[in-house]
């Protein structure tokens, strides 16, 4: 039968009726960005470092919502106070290990003794002035002689420590203390101390409230009062007394203003409406709370480098994908640009931005270190990203692509950026542990000053700190732990990123 | 002959880039306000004359020309006017350079063979738990920045132990000696919190080159014409695992001149970075010049030994080709 000649009638298409396509995917597909998510979840290390990334960040953000204090917030009173986290532990507990000599451990001891003997009667016993609340030497362990000298190790509380102090205030701030007093049933105004007596060792100290000849408390007899003494006897008080013999609660200062003898911890209760001092990281060498200035700080060093990492992103992608994506002369002219910058070092430009802009005043210290971080930081990017278009931009879909009449641009975005976001992702991730750790060193070497009342930077907060290495090392420690716990959890996730976005080690387990 | 054009080449584009730098941070300091002469009689006249003679009343760009005839003609880098008064700015570097470049060699002289051994210890136990502890400790110790170890061995060591001094000794009161034993002891403690990072990066770089080449097919065909493991991992693979390995050695020498600006304030190093700290807070805008220069030059020349160096050691990587 001849093929071409069939009736009409005997013709039909074979599979005339069934409509021929691929069967369904019956899973769903896996992206780009799944697939790298189910090889990222499987390193565990990466994951920790997720997680612990997130609380810093959470704690930067929200920490200064859950703190009683304002980043501003500085009571000198209170500086060099000890972490106490309030739960009662053993240690972080607000507890300083001092080595006192007599003298100064009756000073302490006569803390919680004054704190009990309001009424100046003495009638108070040694146990209920360890007992008290307002005690700060809260136990004692082994007494050492040396050179001469008899010394007792003891815990002190950091807190109760500061005791008593002098305020100046107005008569009705007076009457408004003792209306809360009343109100509270909590003691804020003491007596006086008849600081113009011969049995008074520092005029300036509202701490020195009992008799005390050359430092040394007294017994009734006037002789000198050892320790066993006053545990048994009690201290004689220094108190001004009028003329029938009661104690004076102030003195007149000039015609508007009188001086009264405050307990500084009830009187800090009466300024912040009851609540109490809680420094769960302890204060600074200014009485800064550590918390709250290291949530700001941590605050500032993320914010500036996400900034960076961003802005570079943004900078090298462009810069990369021209020079990437049209090659000869664009590229070589371009890359010779980059080639200066790359070698001009990173200190030298953040200084004379800073010595320019900042300290001129033209922009915020802030501002003056992005733009030193952006100048250069981008160049890293940039070059990864040219690396990438060379690889794929003759490859046989750019060329179709180009075939089907694409734009430049198109091609650029839509087809080959897409294939280095791997790449790119990862080397922004890895460039903020660099700003972070470039920044905390500058502000350390001063070179960058964040130190203001309402603004930190963890380098700053280093640097202050070191001062207080040998004796209150906890000034450092938070904010050492901090920033070594941003270096190492960044630089895992950032190694964690960068092998999940490796598509060849797909189904390689080791 | 290609090589020789190669190096050549590199020679003039640093040259070029530190033309750029050069001119780019002079023009830039020179815009930062003056300081006032601050020598009193006699010294005042000095002072004027050699201001005079710096040209600090002419144009910026006269001044440059002026600054740059004398370095390249007298090689006189200006004057310092705050740190040392009236002393040439080439004396003064010269004078921080020594505690610099001893700390940094000590360390690297601990740094180098630790680290490298490290790095081949856990090549040979990958995968065992002595690899396991040692990559821990190296991504630790890479991650966690060097002036938080400053703290801890300036702590612990030095403060709660009290083995060595917190701070390093003047040349005073070491005895007038670089050298002496008191020099050495007090520096003992930078050394360390240099030596860690060091250590670290090594020991990283040498494990991950080393698996590779244990890995590689020439290995197995040394191990079947019959060397034993040591034999063939002393002989082929840990040769071919320094190749890259050795560039970064010789650029950390080259770093040993710049020093660490934040080591030496912590441990209060008398040296070069601590020169520059202070000559940006005191405005000595000659030394803060001069020390910038220093800084540039240090990097170029690592950048540039770097990238020759890996065609001398692996004839494999043919120079200047694309």
């Amino acid at each position: 039968m001849d093929i071409r000649n069939i009736p009409k009638e005997k013709l039909q298409f074979a599979e005339g009726g069934l409509q021929l396509h691929d069967q369904k995917f019956e899973t769903k597909p896996i992206g780009f960005l799944k697939d790298a998510w189910l090889r990222f979840k499987k390193n565990k290390g990466s994951i920790v470092a997720a997680i612990i990334i997130l609380l810093i960040i959470l704690f930067a953000v929200f920490g200064p919502v859950f703190s009683s204090y304002a980043v501003s917030d500085c009571d000198a009173n209170y500086a060099l106070c000890r972490p106490d986290l309030g739960l009662g532990l053993p240690f972080w507990n607000g507890d300083k290990e001092m080595r006192l000599n007599d003298n100064y451990l009756a000073l302490l001891y006569g803390i919680g003794f004054g704190a009990e003997d309001y009424d100046g009667n003495g009638n108070v016993t040694w146990q209920q002035a360890t007992d008290s609340e307002y005690a700060c030497i809260v136990s004692t362990k082994d007494s050492v002689m040396e050179s001469g000298m008899h010394y007792t190790y003891c815990d002190v509380d950091t807190v109760m420590r500061v005791g008593f102090s002098y305020q100046t205030i107005t008569d009705v701030e007076y009457e408004r203390i003792k209306d809360w007093e009343n109100a509270n049933g909590i003691r804020v105004i003491y007596p006086m101390i008849d600081y113009d007596s011969e049995f008074c060792m520092d005029p300036d100290d509202a701490n020195c409230w009992y008799k005390s000849i050359g430092k040394v408390p007294i017994t009734k007899e006037g002789g000198r009062a050892s320790l066993e003494y006053l545990q048994a006897n009690g201290f004689e008080d220094n108190y001004k007394r009028d003329a029938e013999g009661k104690v004076v609660d102030y003195v007149n200062k000039d015609k508007t203003m009188i001086q009264v003898r405050v307990l500084y911890y009830n009187y800090y209760r009466y300024m912040h409406d009851g609540s109490r001092p809680t420094h769960i990281f302890g204060t600074d060498g200014q009485g800064y709370d550590i918390f709250i200035r290291l949530a700001s700080g941590a605050r500032i060093s993320l914010l500036l480098a996400f900034g960076v990492s961003i802005i570079n992103l943004t900078i090298g992608a462009f810069y990369g994908a021209i020079e990437g994506y049209y090659g000869g002369v664009t590229d070589m002219i371009m890359e010779r640009i980059s080639d200066i910058l790359a070698d001009v070092p990173f200190i030298i430009v953040a200084t004379l931005f800073q010595q320019h802009f900042v300290q001129t005043g033209k922009v915020s210290a802030f501002t003056g270190l992005l733009f030193a971080f952006v100048l250069t930081g981008w160049l890293g990017t940039a070059y990864r990203v040219r690396t990438q278009f060379y690889r794929f931009k003759n490859q046989e879909y750019v060329l179709a692509a180009r075939t089907l009449g694409a734009s430049d641009m198109r091609i650029m975005w839509k087809h080959i950026f897409p294939n280095s976001l791997g790449t790119i992702i990862t080397s922004s991730v890895l460039v903020i542990p660099s700003v972070i750790f470039s920044e905390s060193m500058l502000s350390f070497l001063g070179i960058v000053n964040f130190q203001s009342k309402d603004m930190t930077s963890i380098g700053t907060l280093l640097s202050n700190g070191q001062k207080y290495l040998s004796t209150d090392p906890h000034v450092i420690f938070f904010p050492a732990v901090i920033i070594s716990l941003l270096m190492i959890s960044f630089n895992l996730f950032g190694n964690g990123l960068r092998d999940a976005f490796n598509p060849s080690l797909r189904g390689t387990e080791e | 002959m290609a090589k020789f054009i190669y190096i050549l080449k590199r020679l003039g584009a640093m040259l070029l880039t530190l033309i750029v730098i050069y001119v780019m941070s002079f023009v830039l300091i020179k815009l930062l306000p003056v300081e006032k002469s601050i020598g009193q009689g006699n010294a005042a006249r000095i002072e004027e004359a050699r201001r005079e003679a710096l040209g600090y009343n002419k144009p910026i760009m006269e001044q440059l020309w002026i600054y740059t005839k004398n370095i390249l003609t007298k090689w006189d880098w200006g004057t310092s006017w705050k740190i040392d008064y009236m002393a040439d700015v080439g004396d003064v570097i010269a004078s921080r350079l020594p505690p610099t470049m001893l700390i940094n060699v000590y360390s690297l002289l601990f740094s180098i063979p630790m680290g490298v051994m490290l790095g081949i210890f856990a090549a040979i136990k990958k995968n065992r738990w002595q690899d396991q502890v040692i990559s821990v400790l190296i991504m630790l110790f890479i991650s966690v920045p060097s002036y938080v170890y400053a703290f801890l061995v300036q702590y612990i060591l030095g403060f709660k132990a009290g083995w060595f001094p917190l701070v390093t000794s003047s040349l005073y009161d070491a005895g007038g000696s670089w050298f002496s034993w008191t020099m050495f002891h007090s520096m003992v403690l930078p050394v360390l919190s240099l030596s860690f990072g060091d250590i670290a990066g090594l020991a990283r770089f040498t494990r991950a080159e080393l698996t590779e080449q244990l890995s590689s097919d020439y290995m197995l065909l040394a191990r079947t014409k019959g060397l034993t493991r040591s034999q063939a991992t002393v002989r082929h693979a840990l040769k071919n695992a320094m190749v890259p390995i050795l560039p970064s050695i010789i650029s950390m020498f080259v770093g040993v001149i710049g020093g660490s600006l934040i080591i030496e304030q912590i441990f209060g190093v008398p040296g070069i970075g601590a020169l520059f700290l202070k000559s940006i807070n005191l405005k000595d805008y000659d030394v803060f010049m001069a020390s910038s220069m220093f800084y540039t030059v240090i990097g170029l020349a690592a950048n540039i030994l770097i990238d020759l160096s890996y065609g001398f050691l692996d004839p494999r990587i043919r120079m200047g080709e694309r």
